[in-house]
């Protein structure tokens, strides 16, 4: 047995190259190692079968900005799997490594599946946080990855915009909202799993901010009965945009590979996986099967609605000097 | 010419010319290649542009926590990193082979996994923070923990300079100044302690250097607010991450010349004290 394991082992590679497959690399952000590492092995399966090509798939994770920004840096990524499409658009303002209209690509403006910002708190819920107005109370710490580095962050800081100026008008009104939120945060990670580690592990801050499927995450695996889950009365839409980066499927001769990569988070299967994984699946049949279950009813917005698209939202509240900034020099 | 001659004549090797050739080009490759090609990326700025970069105030606040704390960091080192030194040469106990060892882990362990130690100790949860957390000290995700993070990775630098120096004053020259009545702290601090300040100084520099650049195991235990716990390495990172590479080599460009700036001064010092030490001699 052991001896065919590694008879097996020597034989892989050279048979790999022999059928023309080669290793593609994903380049994603924080919090999907979990979903990956699962759906890896189903697709170079369903790719074996449907090709005959025997392939690897190696996957880097980091806070999505830093990640997006090492594609556009060189890191030859063959796919890049992102939760904001400003970080892919980068990619295309700089080096021209994807064409344009890259979000016309695949369905639902190539974000296969959606996530969105809740609350994670400790068992009991002490501090009776149940919506937004909860967190910005004094008092109260929350935990929120650094929106200058995490699509995480910049999610939970948005979020709480939209509900500032659904509740209170905008301008200055969620502006106030935001910033007395943010005084509640103590710690600024620079990703998102950064952010859980502070809250689960080193038991800081009374509220963590972050992607659905990361505190369910939290509460299934990381000693899930010391901890609750709170859905706010509205949050935004989260949506996870996916890309073949051209320029670099071209010149390692993977973009079929890659592209079949991408089809297949579309196909039953992927979707299925991504219920799974608490990422919420656009298949309206697979999302009606796990809702019940998985999805809370939540109202939700997206960015485009209310911030006017990526490029508003960027410009007026991440870039320097923006209203980020001002929360903390002012 | 004759310049020329003296330069050689301190040598019996030959070669001169071809060593400092080979010096001159290590040097422009792994060193000033580099930092030029920082000067030249924030060049991209214009003046004013520059100028309001790093003077922003959240830069002002994270030079200050920066250079102040990895400041305090190498002042503490100096002290226990003297005493260290001094244990270890003068006397022999169980175990100092292992403690001499010790010494170098912070030099060998990956940052990062210093940082994540650090933290995991120093957390309200932790082992140490749960006790110092009802007196109402707070180390972790506060600037005191950033001091700590800088002093543990400095604290080889004094050792090791300082101890070769006291390796080789020999007992004797305290046995000496005993016999000629000094007493314990004239014969610390008018025998020893000037051979020992240019080593020391030496030590001091090197631990601040090494701290003012420290990334890795700071942002785990920094909390890495804006104004308040926020190095300026991270805030070089932050800006590389929004894609703003001539802003963050303009904040590389003014830590470069401040510690330029305050390695001359330090080691200036140390020239000084060496050759006041040396004429007294």
């Amino acid at each position: 047995m052991l001896r065919n394991l590694l008879l097996a082992t020597l034989l892989i590679p050279p048979l790999a190259y022999a059928d023309g497959g080669k290793p593609i690399l994903n380049v994603s952000y924080d919090v999907t190692r979990e979903f990956f590492k699962e759906y890896n092995p189903k697709f170079v399966n369903y790719w074996q079968q449907k090709s005959g090509q025997t392939i690897t798939i190696n996957q880097s994770h980091g806070g999505s900005s830093k990640q997006a920004r090492a594609v556009a840096d060189g890191l030859e990524a063959d796919v890049i799997t992102m939760n904001q499409p400003g970080d892919i658009d980068i990619l295309y303002q700089r080096g021209k490594l994807l064409p344009k209209d890259w979000q016309k690509r695949l369905p639902h403006a190539s974000s296969p599946f959606t996530s969105t910002t809740v609350f994670l708190v400790r068992k009991g819920n002490p501090k009776k946080i149940k919506d937004w107005d909860d967190l910005a109370k004094p008092g109260v710490s929350v935990v929120i990855p650094n929106p200058k580095t995490s699509g995480n962050g910049k999610y939970s800081y948005l979020a709480a915009w939209g509900y500032a100026e659904k509740k209170y008008g905008g301008g200055d009104k969620a502006r106030d909202f935001v910033t007395k939120l943010f005084r509640n945060v103590p710690v600024l990670d620079t990703g998102g799993r950064g952010a859980t580690t502070t809250f689960v592990q080193r038991g800081i801050g009374d509220a963590l901010l972050t992607f659905e499927n990361e505190v369910q995450l939290i509460k299934n695996e990381l000693g899930g009965s010391d901890f609750e889950v709170v859905y706010p009365s509205v949050s935004v839409l989260v949506e996870a945009p996916v890309a073949v980066v051209d320029k670099y499927a071209d010149k390692h001769g993977t973009r079929a590979t890659a592209q079949a990569y991408l089809e297949y988070l579309y196909s039953d299967e992927g979707q299925e996986l991504a219920a799974k994984h608490y990422y919420r699946p656009r298949n309206e049949k697979v999302f009606a099967k796990y809702a019940a279950e998985r999805f809370p009813d939540i109202a939700l917005f997206s960015v485009d609605e209310v911030f006017g698209g990526w490029d508003k939202a960027q410009k007026i509240h991440f870039d320097n000097g923006g209203t980020f900034d001002q929360i903390y020099t002012k | 010419m004759a310049i020329a001659r003296t330069w050689k004549s301190h040598s019996v090797l030959p070669g001169f010319g071809l060593a400092l050739g080979f010096t001159i080009l290590y040097l422009s490759l792994i060193v000033l290649i580099p930092l030029s090609a920082t000067f030249i990326k924030s060049a991209e700025l214009s003046l004013g542009e520059f100028w309001a970069v790093v003077t922003a105030p959240r830069a002002l606040a994270s030079y200050r926590l920066s250079f102040g704390a990895a400041a305090i960091g190498a002042l503490l080192n100096a002290g226990f990193g003297l005493l260290t030194a001094w244990i270890l040469v003068r006397y022999t106990f169980p175990g100092k082979r292992l403690v001499d060892a010790f010494v170098d882990l912070p030099f060998a362990l990956p940052t990062a996994v210093a940082g994540i130690a650090l933290t995991a100790v120093y957390a309200p949860n932790g082992w140490l923070g749960q006790w110092l957390e009802p007196l109402g000290i707070k180390v972790a995700f506060t600037p005191l923990g950033v001091v700590v993070a800088l002093t543990f990775i400095g604290l080889p630098f004094v050792v090791r300079t300082v101890q070769p120096v006291l390796e080789d004053l020999e007992a004797e020259i305290e046995e000496a100044a005993a016999c000629l009545g000094a007493n314990r702290w004239q014969t610390f601090a008018r025998v020893l302690l000037p051979a020992l300040w240019p080593a020391l100084i030496t030590g001091f520099a090197l631990a601040f250097a090494r701290a003012v650049g420290e990334y890795g195991s700071v942002v785990f235990i920094a909390g890495n607010m804006p104004m308040i716990s926020e190095i300026s390495p991270l805030l070089i990172i932050t800006k590389l991450e929004q894609h703003e590479y001539a802003g963050a080599t303009a904040i590389a460009v003014v830590m470069l010349v401040a510690s330029f700036a305050l390695l001359l001064v330090i080691n200036s010092l140390q020239w000084w004290v060496s050759h006041r030490h040396g004429r007294k001699q």
